[in-house]
């Protein structure tokens, strides 16, 4: 384990932290992107090593969260239809629709099953001729080419029993739209690592050029988080907004170009709803005209009815790093992971879930 | 889904290219693991896995590191 202990060193912990102190004269707001760096920063309690005039909020990046309801009921609309198998990562299956979650539509006899991965989906419609199977095709760029993927398989195959639900978003439009808001107070990114192994960071440079905003690509050990920190405040300070990479032991600037060519492929670029947030141009994937085929909004017509969305929850805000989940009222009360309002409660990558396993730990 | 799991690849499978396959260690659970988007991964090599892709080589130091941050953030129900 000496690899892991290098990464928790607290010698090391404790040189960064001071590293920032001695760099901050300011007050700076920095944003990280990724749901996974939002669990790291909440488990290791790494807040109490930033001085207090840098604040972390946390972003939009939590597929489970950001996947509008209207997908949510119709994936259960389309899991209660007999002949179909209704497949999906594991993490969607308690995210609340309007009356409804996937979870829910299992308890009532649909036949819903968590897979790995859509490659394992597009087997299983292999193995089961007589069924529909149905891939929920959610996620940012990291999943995007596994999902891209199974439909090209399935295409090579002539597979008539596999089809997507599609819900794909990216990050750098997100972002973008994060800093058109007014209410934004973002000054400085830390992108998400894992998105950047597949696309590189080429794409956030006109980000960082035109809203004038540091970018810094950065792991998830609390190491990382400190040290995208530590590089993030130093531009801020002296006024430069470049793409910098902290994660560079994982991630090139040029990504996986194979994966990006199959995503290509078999996805455009199309405008998405975020749950919470509302539409973004040019923020999401759909299939290319080729694989139509493939669409289950296609091949099964659905009529669903009018979505709800609980009053009480401001997830929205949350997404969007205007508000924090405790100043939630029903945060940790009448919304828990066991019985969640808002879909950030429900996801291992969800900042509610963050906080509500390990605020008051760290409080 | 969004973080990738390290594993080892300990076999791979002829097939056409974008059906490429191979067996991949995840510390004692293995699986299959596409491999269309690395056609120069050997086996015995380190591969970051997306969702049954491998979509990045990397060192066993890394490899290390991450699956014990995973272990910690409790992630890796999804490959058990």
């Amino acid at each position: 384990m000496k690899y892991l202990d290098e990464y928790r060193d607290a010698a090391l912990v404790q040189s960064l932290s001071a590293a920032i102190r001695s760099a901050v004269t300011r007050p700076w707001t920095l944003m990280e992107v990724c749901g996974g760096q939002t669990h790291s920063i909440l488990k290791s309690g790494l807040e109490a090593f930033l001085p207090p005039q840098v604040s972390l909020v946390h972003g939009p990046g939590c597929p489970v969260c950001v996947t509008p309801i209207e997908l949510i009921d119709k994936a259960v609309a389309l899991a209660l239809r007999p002949e179909v198998i209704f497949t999906s990562f594991g993490d969607m299956l308690r995210v609340p629709g309007s009356a409804h979650s996937l979870f829910d539509a299992k308890c009532e006899g649909a036949d819903v099953r968590i897979v790995y991965s859509p490659l394992d989906a597009v087997r299983l419609a292999q193995s089961n001729p007589d069924r529909q199977v149905i891939f929920f095709a959610v996620g940012f760029e990291t999943t995007a080419p596994a999902n891209a993927m199974a439909v090209f398989q399935a295409s090579k195959l002539g597979l008539a029993n596999f089809s997507v639900l599609v819900a794909h978003v990216l990050v750098p439009p997100a972002m973008a739209a994060l800093l058109e808001s007014p209410q934004s107070r973002v000054q400085g990114f830390l992108a998400p690592g894992h998105v950047c192994t597949v696309q590189g960071y080429e794409e956030y440079v006109p980000l960082a050029e035109r809203y004038r905003v540091p970018i810094v690509v950065t792991g998830f050990e609390p190491v990382d988080i400190l040290e995208g920190t530590l590089l993030c405040v130093r531009q801020l300070e002296e006024g430069r907004a470049e793409v910098e990479n902290q994660y560079s032991r994982v991630v090139r600037r040029e990504g996986n170009v194979a994966a990006q060519r199959m995503v290509r492929e078999v996805f455009a670029v199309s405008p998405r709803t975020w749950r919470g947030i509302g539409e973004i141009p040019q923020s999401g994937l759909q299939l290319r005209d080729a694989y139509r085929g493939f669409d289950a909004e296609e091949r099964f017509p659905l009529s669903i009815g009018a979505v709800r969305e609980p009053e009480v929850c401001i997830s929205g805000l949350v997404l969007q790093g205007i508000r924090k989940p405790q100043e939630c009222p029903a945060f940790g009360t009448a919304c828990t992971p066991e019985r969640p309002l808002g879909a950030p409660m429900v996801s291992s990558e969800g900042a509610c879930a963050a906080y509500y396993l390990y605020g008051r730990r760290n409080s | 889904m969004c973080l990738a799991i390290p594993g080892r690849i300990l076999e791979i499978e002829d097939a056409e290219t974008e059906f490429r396959q191979g067996k991949v260690d995840f510390n004692g659970v293995r699986k299959q693991v596409n491999l269309a988007f690395l056609p120069d991964a050997k086996v015995g090599e380190y591969v970051l896995v997306h969702v049954g892709i491998a979509l990045h080589k990397i060192d066993e130091a890394e490899a290390q590191r991450t699956f014990a941050l995973l272990r910690e953030l409790d992630e890796l129900d999804e490959i058990s």
